[in-house]
């Protein structure tokens, strides 16, 4: 990629050659990002014996088999996603709606800890979840909360990187005229929030939902620390434990489709909804 | 009258403090305890001797001169940041190229938002999951090694993770594949957002796009890259999900791929809260200071 | 003045610790938070360890369960109680029915402690749990059975039911295995684990010129002979063992000190061969070095991978060879089984009854049913090729020339079996044993593949024992 550039000084590639380099290095990354996925859709295709006699580019037939010992076999993989699915809707949702109020408070009203608090929240933003996960386990422990899912689901209330992107939104999106002018109607103030101000909020809340539901879904560390029953646990710790576990491995046709059913809806979501995830990254995060 | 209006305000105002309460609460209850606790188990002995507790006993400093002098911190802090280097360099400059072209008007590539869906897509993806499709596909007998011999690459299997080189180059690999797509997309908006008259007045000059670039376009993505850089630096010091699955935990070989995440996990694991609060404290100073960073760059654009 | 400096930091602490809330992060979960900065007071120089045996040598067991909790690592005991168990109905794969009662199976990966600290919470957690969730029955391994055998968390199945007569048949090292230090059998074992030397029919006939257990034990008689053996299969293309470590289990069962010897890491002399074999092994390509029960490891139960012999005891043979697999060796008959270069053990699975479990009459007569019973016995070795915890029935059946195994292609490898189980040797067992084993086997690999020194290699087993018992030193 630097030699483009180097030509491009020397002789000042015509606007052609540089589409056509363009093209190629965009097809060569789009087949290195998908190449592992169809090597993932191929084997899980075949079976035991068939992986070990090597690779090749054809599908077989085996899907089918391999999906029927997943069901049947004792990693239970449906529960999995079931169990990923509560934890990363609840919490994506209470984390999008709780942030889009607390953006609320610091963005509309005007009180003596407000830039206290602005400060505080954003301060803290960097700092990792890993960090402060000995004394969450032990408290988790105290209340008697584990293996529910409530440490992973009211946690994502105070969230406050998205905080900071609903309120990168509302300034530029929610006017403070909108506010009074729902005062002098007689709106009260949490009325005018959930009636007024979210429906104006939508597009960011879809991008956040999308975002923290992805984030919750893939989440491996925390869930890992609390989790520690089978019927309770999410997707992440199952993939972790196919690496671990011995027995689990005599039927790699098997370790595949597992991997390819915790890819596998996220993928189908993000192709729905892929423009407005890709358009909605940008936003927000950076001032641009 | 003008006192009316100004208590109606401090009335509304109030609201500002209600709708603060849940936000406050459970940050209070989930992150800032736990923190306390942390910080406060870093000075005690306390962990399981098979099944019978051992602590908790106060010992000063002892956890943190241990995880110091014993080398383990030094090791995986280096570690973890030559695996973060590795994937960081390639991922950046391989997103200045494609938000380059993604914004170059003149180029007016088809099927652009093709491409960024495809590039964007590994960072959906589940990173346990991918850590384990990238552990099947390069073992020894996997897919990887088999292609590479079919094609007379290779006449004996390479062991990808018994070497320091490929299995770091593994993690790095696929962090740079997971956050490319992101990247690209951070800086392309950021060029977006760059006054086009520039461009243009550029190009009256008769600028090449590669002086443009490296002339207008990279001082005035300054900012952003410097977001970029740091935020993604936070998340290089938090890597452990794809070195963990990948390596089985074990940072193989000779623990060269072990990050610092994945050494407080072990102690979290065997239940040695005293070792790993003192680890978790010396994360959180190093975090603390990168926040910090941020912050002052983030309120710094505020005005 | 050291302990007014002690005190003043202590009240620093307790005040902390009331600040906090939740100052101890002792799982054990007594809720309020004065009580634990109190804890936090008392052990201040009192380092030793509190005895958990202290207070709750009072067995509680009853049998008003609905819900019986199984708690194991892997599917093999699931299998055997749903193919022998009179009366056992299979719902799905994590749940069954015996009468009316529901068996509920939690199965957890052993590896890296992954099962014992899952066991561990569930014991700390079992006085406080609700009925259903009380665990009932566990599994144990010859590596940490003493770990959980010497406190009160486990019952003696006396107390269930099961009585000396009973187990008289068993044979004495699966009962020694058990028995806590008060003399109490804490569990038993349907399964007698011997070693064999496993070999491919295939490669001995090519290499060696026969494929009976005679040339080839002859082979492989001793080490030097074993690693001779191992340059000729080398040159054919086999390679000796599928890893290194294959043949770490009759290194570490011949040692003569335990690996944890006065609270230190202790390496054995016969271990450190181990070490000297494999590496040389390693170098002349005669061996891989891959992990136990990886693919790479498991690709030499087929004829492609090339592999000339296993170590291992009967389980391994029923439970991994994948003889429903029609394109491996077992299903062929391809196997042969010989003494090997040394006897040895590996394994073995005892069951456990849970202090408190609320199905003991249940738990007692799986018990009974999978390890006195002789005619269900029986019926494990004609199924599944193991090897059972019955002597009797054992010589019986290792007379019997009408028994013989499919996958040893229609020998009877019981005679083998009846002789290796009398020499093992069981005494140098420890606690730590699981986490020392696999904590060698990998930082040796590093070893062998040339990363690193002996020297760097033993500080990351080092590193990693000591991570895992922090109580230990070296």
């Amino acid at each position: 990629m630097p030699n483009s550039e180097y030509n491009d000084v020397e002789g000042g590639m015509g606007i052609v050659a540089r589409r056509i380099l363009a093209y190629i290095v965009l097809i060569l990354l789009t087949v290195l990002c998908l190449f592992w996925f169809y090597v993932l859709f191929i084997n899980s295709t075949r079976s035991n014996a068939e992986l070990n006699r090597g690779f090749t580019l054809l599908p077989s037939t085996y899907f089918a088999q391999n999906l029927d010992n997943v069901i049947h076999g004792t990693l239970p993989i449906f529960k999995g996603m079931l169990n990923s699915f509560i934890v990363a809707a609840s919490a994506a949702i209470l984390s999008t709606y709780f942030s889009a109020m607390t953006a609320y408070a610091i963005h509309v009203y005007d009180f003596k800890a407000k830039k206290a608090i602005f400060t505080f929240i954003l301060a803290v933003m960097m700092i990792p979840t890993q960090v402060t996960a000995l004394g969450f386990v032990s408290l988790v422990n105290k209340m008697k909360l584990t293996n529910t899912f409530i440490p992973l689901i009211i946690p994502a209330i105070a969230a406050p990187a998205i905080f900071y992107y609903m309120k990168q939104y509302m300034e530029s999106a929610l006017p403070h005229a909108i506010v009074e002018a729902a005062r002098i109607d007689g709106s009260p103030e949490y009325k005018t929030f959930n009636t007024i101000s979210l429906p104006i909020m939508k597009p960011a809340m879809a991008v956040q939902l999308i975002f923290s539901f992805v984030a919750n879904w893939n989440n491996y560390f925390t869930p890992a620390l609390v989790l520690n029953k089978d019927n309770v646990k999410t997707l992440p710790i199952l993939i972790a434990q196919l690496r671990a576990a011995d027995f689990l491995k005599f039927d790699m046709g098997q370790v595949y489709v597992a991997i390819a059913l915790s890819i596998a809806p996220v993928i189908v979501v993000y192709l729905c909804l892929s423009r407005f995830i890709v358009g909605g990254v940008a936003v927000g995060s950076v001032k641009g | 009258m003008a006192k009316a209006k100004k208590s109606q305000v401090v009335k509304y105002n109030k609201w500002g403090y209600i709708f603060l309460i849940p936000f406050v609460l459970v940050y209070l209850i989930f992150q800032l305890i736990p923190l306390f606790t942390t910080i406060y188990n870093s000075f005690f002995e306390n962990y399981r001797q098979g099944i019978v507790q051992v602590g908790p006993n106060f010992v000063g400093f002892q956890n943190f001169v241990t995880i110091f002098t014993n080398g383990d911190i030094p090791t995986y802090f280096s570690n973890t940041m030559i695996m973060w280097i590795l994937g960081f360099v390639p991922q950046i400059l391989i997103s200045l190229l494609l938000g380059a072209w993604f914004s170059d008007t003149r180029l007016r590539l088809k099927c652009a938002s093709f491409f960024k869906t495809v590039i964007y897509m590994p960072n959906l993806i589940m990173a346990s999951a991918f850590a384990m499709l990238f552990f099947t596909l390069f073992s020894d007998i996997g897919p990887v090694n088999s292609l590479m011999i079919q094609m007379g690459l290779i006449s004996q299997p390479y062991k990808f993770l018994s070497h320091t080189i490929s299995a770091r180059g593994l993690v790095a690999f696929m962090n740079c594949l997971m956050w490319f797509g992101n990247t690209t997309i951070l800086l392309m908006a950021g060029m977006l957002g760059i006054d086009s008259a520039l461009f243009e007045a550029a190009q009256v000059d008769g600028a090449t796009s590669t002086q443009v670039f490296f002339k207008i376009t990279l001082p005035l993505l300054r900012p952003i890259l410097l977001y970029v850089l740091i935020t993604s630096l936070i998340g290089g010091l938090q890597m452990f999900d794809v070195p963990q699955i990948l390596t089985n935990g074990d940072g193989s070989p000779m623990r060269t791929s072990m990050t610092l995440i994945m050494y407080l996990n072990k102690h979290l694991y065997s239940k040695n809260f005293g070792l790993a609060g003192a680890l978790s404290v010396f994360l959180f100073i190093i975090t603390g200071i990168l926040s910090l960073i941020v912050f002052k760059f983030t309120t710094q654009e505020e005005k | 003045m050291k302990k007014k400096l002690l005190s003043a930091l202590l009240s620093v602490a307790m005040v902390s610790a009331l600040l906090v809330g939740c100052g101890d992060s002792a799982p054990a979960a007594e809720a309020p938070a004065a009580d634990t900065a109190a804890e936090a007071e008392t052990p201040a120089d009192d380092t030793a360890a509190e005895a958990p045996a202290a207070e709750a040598t009072e067995w509680t067991v009853s049998d008003d369960g609905k819900v019986l909790n199984i708690y194991c690592w892997n599917e093999e005991f699931k299998s055997r109680l749903t193919d022998h168990y009179p009366g056992y109905e299979e719902v799905d794969a994590t749940h069954g029915k015996i009468g009316d009662v529901d068996v509920v199976w939690t199965i957890v990966p052993s590896d890296d402690n992954a099962y014992q600290n899952n066991l561990d919470e569930t014991l700390l957690g079992q006085a406080d749990a609700a009925a259903d969730d009380k665990i009932d029955l566990f599994l144990v391994e010859a590596d940490y059975a003493l770990k959980y055998v010497d406190t009160p968390y486990t019952v003696p199945v006396t107390e269930l039911g099961v009585t000396d007569a009973d187990v008289a048949e068993q044979y004495q090292y699966t009962k020694d295995v058990v028995t806590d230090s008060n003399g109490q059998l804490k569990g038993v074992s349907w399964q007698g684990c011997p070693g064999v030397l496993i070999y491919n029919r295939e490669a001995a006939k090519e290499v060696l010129g026969a494929d009976d257990a005679d040339t080839v034990q002859a082979a492989v008689k001793d080490w030097d002979t074993f690693q001779a053996t191992a340059a000729q299969m080398a040159d054919a293309g086999y390679k000796m063992t599928a890893t290194a470590n294959d043949s770490f289990r009759v290194f570490s069962n011949n040692v003569s000190t335990k690996w944890v010897e006065n609270g230190a890491i202790n390496i054995d002399a016969n271990i450190k061969a181990w070490v000297d074999m494999s590496k040389e092994m390693v170098d002349a390509g005669q061996t891989g070095t891959a992990d136990l029960w990886s693919d790479d490891w498991s690709a030499g139960f087929y004829p492609e991978g090339k592999v000339f012999c296993y170590f291992g005891p009967a389980w391994l043979i029923n439970f991994c060879m994948a003889a429903d697999d029609a394109s491996s060796i077992a299903a062929k008959g391809g196997w042969g089984a010989c003494k090997g270069p040394q006897g040895f053990f590996w394994g073995g699975t005892w069951i456990c009854g849970a202090n408190g479990t609320d199905n003991a009459s249940l738990v007692a007569d799986i018990m009974k049913q999978l390890t006195c019973n002789a005619d269900i016995m029986t019926e494990i070795v004609k199924a599944d090729d193991d090897f059972v915890n019955n002597q009797s029935a054992m010589d019986a059946m290792a007379a019997d020339a009408s028994y013989s195994s499919k996958v040893f292609g229609g020998i009877n490898p019981l005679p083998m079996y009846v002789e290796g189980v009398k020499t093992i040797d069981l005494s140098k067992l420890t606690n730590y044993d699981q986490g020392c084993n696999e904590e060698f086997q990998k930082a040796m690999k590093d070893y062998f593949e040339g990363n690193a020194t002996y020297e760097e290699a033993l500080d990351v087993f080092y590193k990693g024992v000591t991570e895992k018992y922090p109580e230990l030193t070296y």
